[in-house]
């Protein structure tokens, strides 16, 4: 139990974040974190199109093109929150771990109000705003002490 | 922004609505947060460097000032012209802030080292709430704008001063020691989900010497 990774795709592919949400997340290096943000965003493109049900419009619940929504694996989890911009933000935790949906969107509400209103960042370029990895890590600590609730 | 009748800014009286002193329409923050973050990209591509950046910021500013002033002084309850250094800067801390910011600002202070410098201390100012200034841009303030607007309110009120808006981290316990900060978000941040700052706002006023030596002139 326990949140692992964060990262954030661009809508062409591009990482542009990538943080780890606790101490027992592996170490990966930045180039590996670049391969990870691509290759997601390619199976991403391909899971969409290899759809046999496609969903009305091929649009989901939050409005976004289809594709992966969650990955389940023997010792992970992924979810990911894809946006209508295209953005997407992913995270992953070991199984068992509940609110990732409500952590996705509190990050993507925190995406779109610290960086986004934020004059120095550039859009599609790495997220580099302190404010935003400030508030990623206090939600995180608000999560594990069981702050933020489902809704 | 509402269209509806009376809420419009442009049709309702000049004067205090229903005898409250402050202003009630308030324009939502994020919309404030866009504009502005439009403004200072506009003026950054145009700037050569850091304090280019804020002196234009502080320009824009300026004229928002001026135009306060006018405002302002005309929907307080005396409506009198201040011509003494303290009343004017009291007029800005509290007057001027309510109406642009809704609360008072946070402190008034008088420079140890210097007679001619003020200091006017935002815990939470409103400019700067989402902006992460990068690392090489230095000590930018991204609330230059808003001193520009004081710039311009006491240059209108006939009080020549050279205001710089300034980022200074926080004292430990500071913020919870002074019970100053009224209105605003009940502690932290006035915006949910992101923590408390680490830095307030001073925006240093530096009158010229005629002013001073006017007020001197007034005191005797």
């Amino acid at each position: 139990m326990g949140f692992l990774h964060l990262f954030i795709v661009n809508k062409s592919g591009g990482l542009i974040l990538h943080r780890s949400l606790s101490s027992a997340a592996p170490q990966i290096g930045t180039n590996e974190w670049l391969r990870i943000g691509s290759t997601f965003h390619s199976l991403h493109a391909i899971a969409a199109e290899a759809s046999p049900v496609k969903l009305p419009n091929n649009k989901n619940s939050n409005g976004a093109q289809d594709g992966i929504e969650q990955i389940e694996g023997g010792g992970v989890i992924l979810k990911c929150l894809q946006t209508r911009t295209g953005i997407k933000f992913v995270i992953t935790a070991e199984p068992g771990t509940s609110d990732l949906d409500t952590v996705l969107r509190e990050i993507y509400v925190l995406y779109s109000d610290c960086a986004l209103k934020d004059p120095f960042y550039e859009l599609e370029m790495p997220i580099r705003c302190e404010l935003f990895t400030n508030s990623v890590d206090s939600l995180m600590k608000r999560v594990v002490a069981g702050e933020v609730m489902m809704r | 922004m509402s269209r509806s009748s009376s809420n419009n800014i442009l049709d309702r009286p000049l004067g205090r609505v229903g005898g409250r002193s402050t202003d009630t329409t308030f324009v939502s923050l994020s919309a404030f947060a866009y504009i502005y973050s439009e403004l200072v990209q506009y003026h950054q591509s145009r700037a050569a460097s850091v304090s280019e950046l804020e002196r234009r910021l502080e320009s824009a500013g300026y004229g928002v000032g001026l135009k306060v002033l006018e405002m302002t002084a005309y929907r307080t309850k005396e409506m009198k012209r201040e011509i003494r250094l303290m009343s004017i800067l009291h007029f800005v801390s509290s007057s001027v802030w309510k109406s642009l910011f809704g609360r008072s600002a946070d402190s008034l202070e008088r420079s140890i080292d210097h007679a001619d410098e003020y200091m006017i201390i935002d815990y939470e100012p409103i400019a700067s709430t989402f902006v992460s200034v990068p690392t090489d841009l230095g000590q930018l303030s991204a609330d230059a704008y808003v001193s520009g607007i004081i710039a311009g309110v006491l240059d209108g009120a006939g009080f020549a001063a050279r205001v710089t808006a300034h980022n200074v981290k926080l004292e430990e316990g500071e913020r919870q020691g002074g019970g100053s900060g009224s209105g605003g978000g009940a502690g932290g941040n006035a915006v949910p989900g992101i923590p408390p700052r680490k830095n307030k706002a001073v925006f240093l006023v530096k009158f010229s010497p005629e002013v001073l030596s006017r007020d001197a002139a007034l005191e005797r």
